[in-house]
């Protein structure tokens, strides 16, 4: 059943033998020629491995990734109506598999914790044999099982990560990210944040305090600068750690009128409510209205904020309500199948599922250079974002961003936030060299 | 000084067989895959570690995933400043998580019982809260510590080691890789070698001192005894264990997160001991491989696969059938964990080890004289 | 000064928290001497009482119309609630309180789990050892907070605070400051006061009846109350479901301020844990000490100020005072000789 296998190195010196001579026989499978490469599925099936969160804080993000993942690979498979395969251009992708042959999966549980991601995204790879690994909430899952695919060369998909450092400093040759990030946030969201509420503001953060947090704080401070906002305090507050009030009452009295939340999921879903509790937005303050902003915020974490969303202004990567086809073509895909409009975490693991397939095909190959290749600089449309492109000098998908704000009159209870703009790709586009990192190599390293 | 007693070293030996023939039977269970069988290997040393000072002792420490994550740190920094060999990384990650035990345990053996659980978990959620935020220039926070290939790596410039490769160095053993099965190999090997230490240990004079501090340390204490250097020694040795199963994690996958030292983390490992039987040779390391096995094959157990195995049924049955599987897989794993920790403690009292000797002094009496009373069977 | 006195109310307010959280743990653990793993859950099952019954009171009637197609192409569906229709404004002064009133549900419901699950199980574990005391109730949790999972989802649930309720209160004007200077939530400040009066109920409990003082001489001698033919058990049993009530209350008050998931109980396990210890194993008072200490230091802790001096000081406050106390005072503030020491 096991089929062992070494590095050809260890048994050259032969100083592991000894050991591995206890173990059991051996059948050793290496050869040099360039096309040998890691779960190769030329004989065997094709296998995407779906790692996500399906316990712990995140759970229901992950979960939601999860059927949109599924939902993907029956697409691929040509069950259901196609989905976005039908609006995808250009498109490589026939509806009859993955160079015709059906696509299998796998999945795993991440548990929101590093570790645990790595172990799933090992287990998919060395005993399932998967050809390609996706799925994250977080952005430390996403650039643990990036790093992780790096070493093992097997290509990674990265689900929803909005940190800078994922396409920046901890950008790997073998990691994809299609989600928009927190530099990206805070340009799109400034000009709105300019025309709702004015150039002079005093602005107070409150901020996670880890590197996502470091990064969104650090992104928006600069976009808001640059608008001429003032910004009063930066205050880093612990992660999770659900009751705010002694981070909020000093903002009342601090000659702020804006309060930018740089926090994500249950730290924003309790700091938010408690904020509006405080009374800031009954507040007056410098003789305009107090205002809260968070910067980055989803579907899900409006929906566990309640009320408090109201009017709140966020960016996302994207909103079932938009009315492009793409976008018209996956919400009735996923409403037909799960009964429920799908979230942003949905959206993004099932593009990039859909995105790995379609470059496979147009590679014509699974070796994973040449996979990589086709996805670098692509261009494409139709995936509910506008015209995309993948950058290749980092792996980041260029595409609108969405401005968005709590709906103050739901029509249902999936109706919780109305897009009120978007800001162009050429204006969220960015110099990949400001954030440093580097690919590494295309090829792939034996697993 | 290596001998053991003849049961002993039976024990050894067929520990020895079934740890290195774990590519073998784990095969069938879905488990034999060289990422989770180190796991298998670090976490039983992780707990054999934490058995010498709670199963010996009574002392429980519940923040032992503090050492796990300084010795993770310590190998990785090792790997980033001096070499990419694993063995000055293993020796400074034990010695490091040493002191930082010593440290840790100079303060909290102040204080027995309940207090001194909430000292070591507050030692360690300070660490943990620490390296995931203000200490992030040496802990790198959320994302975890990476290697990068430009890192100094000192030792290996100086003897020109410094390997010419495209993408990332990876740790080797005197230029072996130990990626795969030769990192499992080296991760059982090294478990083994623990499970002789504490065999040692547990025979040895200073473990029968432990034994004694266990049962009354206020009589040890009156016949003159001077309890602390031996509970300080057990807790140094145990938190070494720990730094040397974190160095093992950071060896066989270069990358050290702060979860590693969260509270949950060291749960685990009392959770992973208890289950298995606290004070027994064998019972930490089987309550770490079932937690292990649970959090890594039943959490990837999907709708789809149980529709495929169950597709010989009936259509209404099958789909009835999966559903409530379902509910105990994938997501649900943790619901299946949670049932097995009340129904082990319910039905087996002192955990698995305790369970299985018990049985087998029963189905003994049965063939044997029915007066017999077992020696393993404790007195309640 | 203002903003002094603002964190001093946080403080008071965490702390009121916390007290009562460690209230019930305290009962249970320092008294029974049964470590309790599952009294986050407990917690957690409190806030889903409040879940619940505002999901039963807000149950609508679905009518679904034909014409309107939603984006996915199912029919768009009308819903009525039945609680308005049925009762008019009194339904709707239902729904809009709906968490102080889910205390009447939460009271009956925790004092069954409760006693459910001593009598089911944990009665045997009197006198196993702390290791399996600890495996069997943590195995409880996660079993408790899955089933919750399965039903309610993984994603926070939040639960509004009644109209008249909401907003901030004008503290500092009736102290004679300026007005906005000193603003406080009027929910928070209930929130106090209710954990005033729950804590100050208890004390009352053990301290004024025959009941209280049975339990009490069983908790400093339970040997002793056993041979005098008092079935110290029985009133164990009622300890046990007095600690789910308190803790099951305390989260229903707390729904408005922290959205309730099922991960909920493990978040405040640790917490609950540290106060209880920190206050002495076996003194209530010591556990409400202690959870106002700590909740004050918290909030002071976290003043800019403060973080300034020492960074990161508000990560690790808790614990640190925790250390300094137990170094300080070998069995926390008010803790009793021989209790879960060995």
């Amino acid at each position: 059943m096991a089929t062992f296998r070494t590095n050809r190195r260890t048994l050259l010196k032969g100083a592991g033998a000894g050991i591995v001579a206890l173990g059991a026989p051996h059948i050793f499978t290496k050869g040099a020629w360039a096309q040998n490469f890691c779960n190769d599925p030329t004989n065997g099936k094709i296998v995407f491995g779906f790692n996500v969160p399906q316990t712990g804080s995140y759970a229901e993000e992950g979960l939601e990734q999860l059927k949109a993942y599924e939902l993907a690979v029956k697409h691929i498979n040509g069950e259901g109506d196609g989905g976005m395969l039908n609006t995808l251009k250009p498109i490589a992708l026939k509806g009859n598999g993955v160079l015709g042959r059906k696509v299998e999966y796998v999945t795993g549980d991440t548990q929101t914790n590093t570790d645990a991601a790595r172990d799933g995204a090992r287990r998919m790879i060395e005993r399932d044999k998967a050809i390609m690994v996706t799925g994250s909430v977080t952005s430390g899952e996403a650039i643990a099982q990036q790093s992780l695919c790096q070493e093992m060369g097997v290509i990674y998909m990265s689900g929803l990560t909005h940190s800078n450092d994922t396409t920046g400093k901890d950008k790997r040759r073998y990691g994809f990210r299609h989600f928009f990030n927190a530099y990206q946030s805070g340009v799109a969201i400034a000009p709105f944040l300019a025309k709702e509420y004015g150039t002079d503001r005093r602005a107070y953060h409150l901020t996670a305090d880890y590197t996502w947090g470091w990064t969104q704080e650090e992104s928006i401070k600069n976009a808001t600068e640059a608008l001429g906002w003032e910004t009063v305090a930066t205050v880093r507050t612990p992660l999770g750690l659900g009751d705010y009030s002694q981070y909020l009452t000093p903002v009342l009295n601090s000659g702020a009128d804006v309060l930018i939340l740089n926090h994500y999921g249950h730290d924003m879903v309790n700091s938010l409510p408690q904020a509006v509790q405080f009374g800031l937005r009954d507040r007056q303050a410098n003789g305009k209205n107090f205002e809260i902003v968070v910067p980055m915020f989803s579907e899900l974490m409006a929906v566990g904020a309640g009320e408090a969303v109201k009017g709140i202004i966020g960016t996302s990567n994207w909103q079932w309500s938009l009315d492009d086809e793409g976008t018209k073509a996956f919400t009735k895909a996923y409403g037909e199948a799960y009964g429920a409009p799908p979230s942003q975490s949905a959206h993004t693991g099932y593009v990039q599922a859909i995105l790995y397939a379609d470059a496979v095909e147009r590679a014509g190959t699974f070796y994973p250079p040449e996979v990589i290749k086709a996805l670098e600089g692509f261009e494409f449309d139709g995936m509910g974002n506008g015209p995309t492109v993948y950058r290749d000098s980092d792996h980041q998908c260029f595409k609108e961003v969405l401005v968005v704000r709590g709906n103050e009159n739901p029509s249902s209870r999936f109706d919780v936030l109305n897009v009120i703009g978007k800001t162009t790709r050429e204006d969220v586009t960015y110099d990949a060299s400001i954030f440093g990192g580097e690919l590494g190599p295309y090829e792939p390293n034996e697993c | 000084m290596f001998s053991l007693s003849r049961k002993d070293l039976v024990a050894l030996a067929v520990f020895s067989v079934v740890v290195l023939t774990m590519p073998i039977w784990l095969a069938p269970l879905g488990a034999s895959y060289p990422g989770l069988m180190q796991k298998f290997a670090i976490y039983a040393i992780f707990a054999i570690g934490f058995n010498i000072l709670f199963g010996l002792t009574g002392y429980l420490s519940f923040g032992h995933a503090a050492f796990l994550g300084v010795g993770s740190y310590t190998t990785v920094w090792a790997f980033k400043l001096l070499s990419m060999d694993v063995l000055p990384a293993m020796v400074f990650a034990v010695i490091v998580s040493g002191v930082f035990a010593l440290v840790i345990g100079y303060f909290s053996l102040r204080r027995t019982g309940i207090y001194f659980s909430i000292l070591t978990l507050a030692f360690a959620q300070m660490s943990y809260s620490l390296a995931y935020s203000v200490l992030t220039p040496i802990t790198n926070g959320e994302t975890g510590l990476l290697l990068a290939r430009n890192d100094p790596r000192y030792l290996d410039a100086i003897f020109g080691a410094q390997a010419d490769v495209a993408g990332l160095p990876q740790p080797t053993l005197i230029g072996n890789s130990v990626s795969g099965y030769t990192g499992f190999y080296l991760c059982a090997v090294i478990l083994i070698l623990a499970f002789y230490l504490s065999q040692k240990i547990f025979a040895s004079p200073f473990g029968m001192a432990l034994r004694g501090i266990k049962s009354n340390q206020t009589r040890m204490n009156y016949t003159g005894f001077n309890t602390r250097p031996y509970t300080l020694a057990a807790f140094v040795i145990s938190g070494m264990f720990a730094g040397l199963a974190g160095a093992l994690l950071s060896i066989t996958d270069p990358l050290a997160g702060a979860e590693r030292m969260k509270w949950t983390e060291s749960g685990n490992v009392v959770l992973m001991t208890i289950l298995g039987g606290v004070g027994t040779l064998f019972g930490p390391v089987i309550g770490a491989w079932l937690i292990k096995y649970f959090e890594n094959i039943f959490s990837a157990i999907n709708t789809n696969m149980l529709n495929n195995a169950f597709s010989f049924l009936p259509d209404g049955v099958q789909g009835f059938v999966v559903t409530v599987l379902s509910k105990f897989v994938g997501e649900g794993w943790q619901l299946t964990l949670g049932l097995m920790f009340v129904l082990i403690v319910v039905f087996l009292p002192g955990g698995l080890v305790e369970g299985f000797h018990r049985f087998m002094a029963r189905l003994r009496r049965r063939k044997e004289a029915p007066e017999r009373v077992s020696s393993t069977q404790p007195a309640e | 000064m203002n903003v002094f006195l603002a964190q001093l109310l946080n403080g008071l307010d965490k702390g009121g928290a916390y007290a009562l959280i460690a209230l019930g743990l305290t009962l249970v653990f320092g008294t029974l001497g049964v470590v309790n793993f599952a009294h986050g859950a407990l917690f957690m099952l409190g806030c889903f009482c409040a879940v619940t019954f505002r999901y039963l009171i807000t149950l609508e009637t679905v009518t679904v119309d034909p014409e309107k197609l939603s984006p996915w192409g199912a029919p768009v569906e009308i819903r009525t609630p039945l609680v308005q229709n049925w009762f008019g404004d009194f339904g709707a002064i239902l729904v809009d309180y709906s968490v102080p009133i889910s205390i009447l549900l939460a009271v009956p419901v925790m004092l069954l789990i409760g006693i459910a699950m001593e009598r089911g199980i944990i009665k045997h574990f009197y006198k196993r050892s702390h290791a399996e005391q600890i495996l069997v109730t943590f195995g409880l949790a996660i079993v408790l907070q899955e089933i919750v999972k399965s039903f309610f989802g993984a994603n926070p649930i939040p639960q509004p605070i009644p109209t008249d309720l909401r907003g901030a209160a004008d503290i500092g004007v009736w102290f004679g400051m300026a007005p906005h200077v000193l603003t406080y939530p009027w929910w928070r400040l209930i929130y106090l006061l209710f954990s005033g009066l729950v804590i100050g109920g208890v004390f009352a409990f053990l301290q004024f009846t025959t009941f209280g003082m049975v339990v009490r001489a069983g908790m400093a001698d339970r040997e002793t109350v056993g041979l005098m033919g008092i079935d110290i058990d029985r009133r164990f049993t009622v300890v046990f479901g007095l600690a789910a009530v308190v803790a099951g209350v305390a989260g229903v008050m707390y729904t408005p301020l922290l959205a309730p998931n099922y991960h909920l109980g493990m978040d405040f396990l640790v917490l609950s844990f540290v106060v209880v210890v920190v206050g002495g194993m076996g003194s209530l008072s010591g556990a409400v000490a202690a959870g106002f200490l700590l909740g004050i230091l918290q909030s002071f802790a976290s003043m800019t100020e403060v973080k300034s001096l020492i960074p990161g000081i508000d990560q690790v406050i808790i614990y640190l005072v925790a250390v300094i106390i137990l170094l300080v005072r070998p069995r926390g503030l008010m803790g009793r000789r021989g209790i879960m020491e060995s």
